[in-house]
Parts: C-alpha cells; structure tokens; sequence
C-alpha cells in the first residue's frame, strides 16, 4: 500500500489547493442535486396515502437527519487521526466538521418539528428519535463550545478529539436508551438493506429522496472543505505558504 | 506493592483533605436534600401525583449535587502544580485519575446513595420503589462521576469550567437518567426493575473501563496546552 | 550513579500553533549544571518540560532520561496549600515509590524547622520553595530539571541550592536549571548555555 498521497494531503499547502480546486465543484453539483430533488420532491412524487403532501418534508428531514449521525462519526475518526498520529488537519476537520453538524441536527430537528405539527398535532413530542436527535445536538454544542473556551488551538482541537471520541461511544448508547425509554415513531423508511430490496416507499418517492440525501452530503462536502480552508489560514497565518497565496490573490 | 500503596495514598491524600474542611465535603448532601426538599413545595400539598415525578425529581437532584463539586476535582492539582507530579510518577495516569473519582464519589457519591431511601419515603414511593431508586442510584452515581470527570479533566485549565462542565456532560448522562429513573418506575407499575439496572450495571463497567483512559490523556493534554 | 548523557537532536518544540525553536542540538553530560538561558518567551519552560516527559516536542528526537530517574521541579511547588509540608512530602513518597523516612532529614537539610507542620498556605514563598526542593533528597535521580529553583529563595536558600547541586554533580547526577538569578557559582560545575 503506497501512502504517499496520504501524506501529502496532510500536508496543509497541498491540502489548500486541492480543496481551493474541489470545493466549488462540489458546492455547485450539491446544489444541483437538491435542486432537482426538490423539485422532484414537490411536483413528481405523489402524494403519501397517509399523510397526504405532509410527508414532502422528508426530502430535507431524512437527509439531514442521517448526515448530521454521519458527520459526528467522521468527527470522532478525524479525532482519533489527530490523537494518534499527531496530524494538524484532522485537528482542523474535528473543529470545523463540528458547527456544521449542529446546523444538519438544527434542521434536522426543525424540519421533523414542522412534520410533527400536522402528523400528532403539536411541534413537539417526546419521540424516541426527535429526543435522540435534540441530544445529537447538544453533544455538538458541547464540541464548540469547548473548543472556543482554549486559547491555543491545538490543544482546544485535541480537548475536542477526546470529546468526540467518548461521544461517539456515547450516541449509540443515547440512541437505545431513549428507544428502550419510548417508541412511538415510525420504523425507519430508508436505511437498511431490507427496505432497499423490497422498499416500503413507491420508486417514484424514493428516487428523490436519495438525490437529496447525495445533494446534502456533497453539500456538507463543500462546506467542510471550505471551513478547513478558513482554518487553515488562520491556524497557519504565519507559514510562508499563506503569505504566498495571499500575493497571488492580490 | 508500591502500586496499592500509590493508589492507597492517593485515596487517602483526597479523604484527609475532606476531612480538614469538613463543611465542603457536605455541600453536595446538602444541596442535594434542599433540591428535593423545595420541589413538594411548588406543587400543590399532598399533591398525589408527587410519587409519579418522585424518581425524576432525585435523580435530577443527585445529577446535579454530583456536577457541583466535579469541576474541583482535578482544579487544585492543576493549579498548585501536583498534576505534574502526578503525569511523572511510576503510577499510570489513568489509575491516578480512577483513585481520585473513586475517592470523590466516596465522598459526594455514597452520601446520596445513602440518602435515598429517606428521600424515597418522604416523596411517598413505597418500599419496593424506594429500593430500585437507591439501587440504581448506587449503580448510576459512580458513572455519573466518571464521567463528569472526564469532562473536569477536559475543561481543568479553562476559566469559566464551571459552566462549560454541565454543557459538555449532561447529554452525556441521559442514558444513565433514563435508565436510573426507569427503574424505579418500573418498579411503581409493580414491574422487574432487573433490565435497567443491569443497563446501568453495563454502563458502569464500559465507563470505569474506558473513562479513566480518555480524562489521563485530557489532564496531559491540558498540560501541553 | 552511572548516568547517560542527556542528547537533543534537531529538536522542534511549539506551544500551541507557535513554533518557539527548531533544529536544536544539546549535549550535557553528568557531572554538570546547564544553566539555561534566554528572553522571556524564548521557550525554556518548554523545553524542559519536553526534557521531563510532559509535553510532546514537533520533530526531533531527546535522548534523556526516563521519568523516574528525574526529578522535575516546575515553577508551581506542587504542594497543596490544606495539607502541612509533611504530609504533602508523605504523599509524594506514596506515590513515587519513595521511603517517607527521608522526610525529616531532607526538611533539616533546607533548614525548615517549625514550618514544617503547619498547613502550607501559612508558610513563606521562600519557604514553600524549600518543601518544593526537598523532593530532590527523598529519592536519588540522574537527572535535575529545575525550573527557577531560586525563586522566592533568599540568599542562604540560594546557596543551599548550590550546595545540593554541587553534591549532586559530584556524586555523578546532571542537572538543566533555568533561572534569571546567577547561580553561585563557587565550587559548582556550570555550563552557561543560551536559547535562541
């Protein structure tokens, strides 16, 4: 296994202009994704049996809700490459992936509000999977605000690595014991193998869904890139690097 | 051998200091008992539904009572330098940090343990109740020190810790609050309160297990910083 | 005592993102006190607490001693200000393994007489110091990593300093002391060497 282009990656110059070349690519074909789904979401797919056009917000609840899991869980594998192996930007993904998370949870949890309204009549119930979803995002204002709380950098993105870590032994855990404590949602729709062989939604709802959720992971793709790229700069104002990127922009 | 008497010393350094000042080692008991205390008094009297929210009501009470005197737990070391010593002696870190919990929930822990099941008559619970509630509070409350350990160890150099240490923790410990007060009401409704408790047992045996490890390499980290 | 020089190789220490040095070689062998020099922020508490274990250096590589054959003493006396000067040396004992019979002797020998029963939050600066200090005699290390030893010391606990270094240079040990007070240098093995 050749590992160079592992290293060199993190190496923060190199790692600039890759993300200075990716991000933009990556932005415009999210918002292409969303776009599209969107549209589909609102004008293709049929009204649910059930729920009538209610259900139309899972096209931003459901992505959102599965990316803002899936972000915390890239967030504890930056942190344990930043513990481990010493690397300034995994440091930098562990804090910059983490306000980006709180907002997939934020609208995760506002969107299942706004579904919740029409669906059991109030904006809030003390659903299994809202409350887990409300301790996902405390967990993550628990990462921010301790790593504004350090002075030095460094030492705020390994404090956060370790939360991080213990964090993500933590939902799981938080997840079940708020199952075991109360179910009253509907099975999951989309994410597991069963319900993509013999699906419990129609194709036509289906297919947008999943562009959607494609949209918003490129989306939170571009927004990572770019909020490294703003750490980056500042964490290495004084490297000779920036100041030569700063030239050629000028 | 040098490592009990190590651990030992450690234990004991942390029980003499109690000792010489006695009045803030009963603060955790005390706001404890007045938490509890002032509750019946904003509902109705002899309001009969006090023993439905009786087990939430304690837990919430120790959940805080144990959080109060946390943020002190590594503070003083951190401060006067011992730390250091700590991070050099032969005795591993993570055993160091495991004493001193043990240590602090001796003193800040047990007492409210102890305390239950007076409190679980005083809010109306009957016996059987009483006794899952104090049950899953002896199981609960080690883990709730563990890891609000970790997040004093997270938080030891920073100013304001005090408030940051319940933000990071508290989301934390909704397992153990579920659980903990699941099984008391389990045991209301006349139910086995066996499968919380042994959730709380698991989790008590996956933090003493890995806790200790993550608040060492927070104080060291705290120690670069 | 058979110590092993101590050797930094193109050693690079940072304090947050702030690289304070790099490329750094030093050699002190036993038998000798480097006396550590260098502006404020210059990084010498760095770099011993690097020499000591306690912070992780960029790059580089420090041939030195293992934790316990060093005593480290940080400008913080690691005394808890409750607990008298006996029992916070009774403490450090338990936890280093160290025979507490030496307690009384070590405390004769920096001359803290009556202070040493009562809490340390009552003694001096100077006298805090010398509890601090005593912890080189209750255990026999290779090494001495003395971060501002001299601080708050008046000019008998200067010397006495002096005195402890200089036994333990003969008897073989090495010792890196920072400090902005010259150090006596009468009868003592100093090295002067400066932190750019």
């Amino acid at each position: 296994m050749n590992w160079t282009w592992f290293h060199r990656l993190g190496s923060p110059p190199t790692f600039f202009r890759f993300a200075e070349k990716l991000a933009p690519w990556l932005a415009a074909l999210a918002l292409l994704l969303i776009g599209l789904a969107g549209y589909a979401g609102l004008f293709l797919a049929p009204p649910d049996y059930q729920q009538g056009d209610a259900f139309r917000i899972i096209y931003v609840h459901v992505p959102t809700a599965a990316i803002s899991l899936s972000i915390y869980v890239l967030m504890a594998v930056a942190g344990a490459v930043a513990l481990i192996w010493r690397m300034k930007l995994a440091e930098i993904a562990v804090v910059s992936a983490a306000p980006i998370g709180a907002s997939f949870t934020a609208v995760a949890l506002i969107t299942g509000m706004l579904w919740g309204k029409p669906m059991w009549g109030a904006y809030w119930v003390w659903d299994a999977r809202l409350t887990s979803e409300l301790v996902l995002f405390f967990l993550y204002i628990g990462v921010i605000a301790l790593n504004s709380a350090f002075n030095d950098p460094r030492a705020a993105a390994r404090a956060c690595a370790w939360l991080a870590l213990v964090g993500v032994v933590n939902v799981p855990i938080v997840k079940y014991s708020v199952e075991w404590w109360n179910s009253l949602h509907q099975g999951s729709t989309l994410l597991s193998v069963q319900a993509i062989q013999k699906p419990k939604m129609s194709f036509d709802m289906l297919w947008p869904l999943l562009m959607s959720l494609a949209g918003f992971y490129l989306l939170f793709g571009a927004a990572l890139l770019r909020r490294m790229q703003n750490l980056l700069l500042e964490r290495e104002r004084r490297a000779r690097w920036v100041q030569d990127w700063l030239g050629e922009q000028n | 051998m040098s490592l009990v008497r190590a651990l030992g010393s450690t234990v004991g350094r942390e029980l003499r200091l109690a000792a010489r000042a006695p009045a803030e080692a009963a603060q955790p008991l005390l706001f404890y008992l007045l938490v509890v205390a002032l509750f019946p008094l904003g509902v109705a009297p002899n309001e009969p539904s006090l023993p439905v929210y009786a087990p939430a009501l304690v837990w919430i009470a120790a959940l805080l009572a144990s959080l109060m005197t946390l943020e002190r737990v590594f503070r003083n070391d951190y401060e006067d330098g011992t730390l250091e010593q700590l991070a050099l002696a032969p005795l591993p870190l993570p055993l160091t940090v495991a004493a001193k919990l043990a240590a602090h929930w001796l003193l800040g822990g047990l007492p409210l343990v102890l305390a239950a099941p007076l409190l679980a008559s005083g809010l109306g619970l009957d016996a059987a109740t009483g006794r899952a509630l104090t049950l899953a509070l002896l199981l609960g409350t080690p883990t709730l020190v563990l890891l609000g350990g970790f997040a004093a160890a997270l938080t030891v150099g920073l100013p304001r810790a005090g408030v940051l240490l319940p933000i990071l923790v508290l989301p934390m410990l909704s397992p153990v609050l579920i659980f903990g007060a699941g099984a008391a009401r389990a045991a209301a409704q006349g139910l086995d309160p066996a499968a919380p408790l042994y959730f709380l047992a698991a989790l008590l045996a996956l933090s003493l297990t890995l806790v200790p490890f993550a608040a060492a390499a927070a104080l060291r980290n705290a120690l670069e910083a | 005592m058979n110590a092993a020089p101590l050797v930094l190789e193109s050693l690079a220490v940072a304090r947050g993102d702030r690289l304070l040095f790099e490329r750094l070689q030093l050699r002190v062998a036993p038998g000798e006190v480097l006396h550590l020099q260098g502006r404020n922020g210059a990084g010498k508490t760095s770099l011993l607490e690097v020499l000591a274990g306690l912070r992780t250096p960029e790059a580089g590589r420090v041939d030195g001693p293992a934790p316990g054959q060093l005593h480290w003493l940080g400008h913080k006396n690691a005394l808890h200000p409750a607990l008298s000067a006996v029992e916070n040396l009774r403490y450090w004992c338990g936890l280093q393994a160290a025979d507490p019979a030496g307690i009384g002797a070590a405390l004769d020998r920096l001359q803290l007489k009556a202070a040493r029963n009562r809490p340390v939050r009552t003694l001096s600066t100077g006298q805090k110091r010398r509890t601090a200090l005593a912890r080189l005699l209750l255990q026999r290390r290779a090494w001495w990593l003395l971060d501002e030893p001299l601080a708050g010391l008046d000019v008998d606990g200067a010397a006495l300093v002096a005195g402890l270094l200089a036994e333990h240079c003969a008897a073989g040990g090495g010792a890196i002391v920072t400090s902005h007070q010259a150090l006596p240098e009468d009868g003592l093995p100093v090295r002067h060497w400066r932190l750019q």
